[in-house]
């Protein structure tokens, strides 16, 4: 993984002792509020329901086991021996004390972590594939252009104060892992027709109060010409963004009142002036980047492993676990395994520093020392050896990390919602408790095949629920807690945006809803050799109606 | 009556004067008109004896100045809040593509803590917001002693700067017995 140089150190450093400084002059009261406020935000700061939350940078969810530990360390020493994993691969603490920011920043400096500009009107962590550098389907490691934007990104003197947030993600896969269309910016590492690398570009997707699925505007721009190009719409967005309304002011609104069309021509307009300038990225750049990313020690194994097939043979429980929580690595004999942090009962996505700790020795022992955090809020070890699965499988259940339900509906996306975050109209983590509890079945879930089921708390989407298959989204109507339900959504290369089926739930009645739901989908599916049509297949077949009628049917009279 | 600002990280005293929209022009005196003053009344301002500069407010198209740039002395970038980053894009347009030479100044909401940024995009002249201690806002130019982006005073990215010392270390090691 990259490694900081001097200059990255010492940028991190300078940032923590400026923030520190902030710090006090705020508690002097030499600074406002409303002039510390951006200045926090930018260091991960957030102000919530009952504490401060830090949410610390994992760029692209490239995490060093001794990160990992630190994080732990941080979790006991400043929190409450926890923290979520965001589904932008960042991680959050949820009961810091404000004073204590600028300590654990520092904690954070030195095992070259930061907290910068995970939040505020800047640009945000650039997320990717967690299996990027391993997948079977993979064009180019994208994480070198990740890391690129990451520097780009950090402190862009330009761009600190936008109209609102901007987030990127990079793929470069045959499968979209990293949600590229639901971006400020998606980014596809690609090959053109003569092999030179470049980037297909899209803009303009979205979640939040305006689900929009993103625009291709460049089918391909050089790799040398990358960062001019997303100067050129970041310059765009910053003079033409709308800053009267902050509901309207994110990247897709430009887009969309533009036109995707002119949007672009203005874009194109703005590089065609940038264009082979001082911000050209000489190939002997990416190639130092890339050094970083070369393959681990791989040893030359066979693609079968007569112990793993073993023990699938006799242990149904591994074979359910290798069959979900595992996925196909480029080198034979190696897998890339899903610890899924989704165990029933516990908040999705939520780590104790024990599992932290359990994780850091896991990839230390089996997978090079290094861990990922996926943007479904799981941790991944992405080189482990075929042989070694079960082992890690033990290990992994005595942690509670081994719950097999990765593509299954208990694998549920959920944000930090009204139990912790003060923009929530509704709670999250109850609500996904009871669903989870409802499906507890493992044979059941199994049985019911990909199923994506998203929780958000409120309109901004934190929890994607646009994009499940089954989305939910806590809403607030006089002063109490309802859930909108939308089916049909989904994540990836077919990136669509789930339709709203009716009027909204009670807290105490959306999991029966959800049950009622699954029950139309196994009675319509399809079946075919023993395979079953999945679930948003179903859904686009048959439409919402007969998912309407059975959630929102009468009770039965009773006749006496 | 003078003002004190920061030009070229130095406190000086200052002697323009703002001229709001709608505000009266003085026949005398340096002054900094609006935008849309200038357009409209260039050939009465610089008949007068005081030297003319030009303010922008946020939605203002810095283009529009594009064949002035070579004669105007000043150009302020309006903050009415300095969260709103516009003033940051104009003053990079102001000076790369439209040739801008002289003093760039940003006026509004000028805080220290934006200092870092205002001038990596190329101002260099400062009427920090009246109440805050332009003494303390001078420290706010030190927090960083490198970036990664080019800027007005650094015209290579560290990724290019990073290339240039590679390959000064190589050729110091061969060179090594």
């Amino acid at each position: 993984m990259y490694r900081y140089d001097k200059v990255d150190q010492t940028l991190v450093e300078q940032r923590v002792a400026q923030f520190r400084d902030q710090t006090r002059r705020y508690f002097a009261g030499e600074l406002a509020e409303e002039e510390f406020r951006p200045l926090r935000l930018q260091n991960g700061l957030y102000l919530q329901r009952h504490a401060p939350m830090l949410r610390v940078a994992i760029p692209y969810g490239l995490l060093a086991a001794a990160q990992l530990r630190k994080l732990a360390s941080i979790a006991r020493t400043y929190d409450r021996g926890y923290g979520h994993f965001t589904t932008r691969q960042n991680v959050q603490f949820n009961w810091p004390r404000l004073e204590d920011g600028p300590d654990i920043l520092a904690e954070l400096a030195t095992v070259e972590m930061h907290a910068i500009q995970t939040s505020g009107n800047c640009v945000r962590n650039t997320t990717s594939d967690q299996f990027a550098g391993v997948a079977h389907d993979e064009i180019v490691d994208p994480r070198p252009y990740c890391e690129l934007i990451r520097q780009w990104s950090t402190f862009h003197p330009e761009f600190a104060y936008l109209p609102r947030k901007f987030k990127i993600a990079v793929s470069s896969s045959l499968e979209d892992r990293a949600a590229t269309f639901v971006h400020d910016i998606g980014l596809h590492i690609i090959r053109n027709g003569v092999g030179e690398i470049g980037a297909r570009v899209i803009v303009g997707g979205g979640l939040g109060r305006t689900p929009v699925i993103g625009t291709v505007i460049r089918e391909f721009i050089a790799r040398a010409e990358l960062i001019n190009y997303l100067d050129a719409i970041l310059r765009v967005y910053n003079r033409f963004g709308r800053r009267d309304n902050k509901y309207k002011a994110r990247i897709k609104i430009l887009v969309r009142e533009l036109t995707p069309a002119r949007f672009a021509a203005e874009v194109e307009a703005e590089w065609a002036h940038l264009q082979g300038g001082s911000a050209l990225v000489p190939d002997a750049e990416f190639e130092r980047i890339e050094s970083f990313f070369t393959a681990p020690a791989y040893e030359t194994l066979a693609q079968a492993d007569a112990g793993f097939e073993r023990n699938k043979a006799l242990d149904r429980g591994f074979a359910r676990w290798v069959a979900q929580n595992t996925f196909g690595h480029k080198v034979p004999g190696y897998a890339a395994v899903t610890l899924s942090l989704k165990a029933p009962g516990v908040p999705p996505g939520d780590a104790t520093a024990g599992q932290m700790e359990a994780v850091a020795d896991l990839a230390e022992r089996f997978s090079f020392g290094e861990v990922r955090v996926s943007h479904e809020q799981n941790l991944i070890l992405a080189d482990v050896r075929k042989a070694d699965l079960h082992t890690v499988w033990q290990e992994a259940r005595k942690a509670d990390l081994a719950t097999s339900n990765i593509g299954l509906i208990t694998n549920i996306v959920c944000c930090p919602g009204g139990d912790f975050c003060s923009l929530a109209n509704a709670k999250s983590i109850s609500v996904a408790a009871d669903i989870q509890a409802r499906f507890e079945d493992l044979d059941y879930e199994y049985d019911l095949g990909p199923i994506d089921l998203n929780i958000s708390g409120c309109i901004n989407a934190c929890g994607h629920h646009h994009v499940g298959h089954i989305g939910i989204l806590g809403v607030d109507k006089d002063g109490s807690e309802w859930y909108q339900v939308t089916l049909g959504g989904s994540q990836g290369s077919n990136a669509a945006i789930g339709r709203i089926i009716g009027r909204s739930f009670a807290a105490n009645e959306i999991a029966a809803a959800i049950e009622k739901i699954i029950d139309v989908y196994v009675e319509s599916r399809h079946v075919h050799n023993d395979l079953s049509e999945p679930l948003v297949d179903t859904v686009r077949r048959i439409g919402l109606e007969p998912f309407k009628a059975r959630v929102y049917a009468s009770p039965a009279l009773k006749v006496a | 009556m003078s003002n004190r600002i920061i030009l070229d990280r130095k406190i000086t005293d200052d002697h323009w004067r703002l001229i709001e929209t709608g505000e009266a022009v003085d026949a005398n005196g340096d002054i900094i008109v609006p935008l849309a003053l200038w357009l409209d009344q260039r050939a009465q301002l610089t008949a007068r004896s005081g030297r003319n500069g030009v303010w922008l407010a946020p939605g203002d198209e810095p283009r529009l100045l594009a064949a002035d740039t070579g004669i105007l002395p000043l150009i302020a970038l309006r903050f009415p809040q300095f969260a709103d980053g516009r003033g940051y894009s104009s003053a990079r347009l102001l000076r790369q593509r439209y040739g801008f030479a002289g003093e760039l100044r940003a006026i509004g909401e000028v805080l220290r803590d934006q200092l870092f940024y205002l001038e990596r995009v190329g101002f260099n002249a400062f009427a920090i917001k009246p109440g805050k201690s332009i003494e303390d806002a001078l420290d706010g130019f030190g927090d960083f002693s490198d970036a990664y982006q080019a800027s007005a005073m650094q015209p290579a990215p560290l990724y290019q700067r990073r290339l240039q010392s590679q390959d000064q270390a190589g050729l110091a090691s061969v060179a090594a017995p």
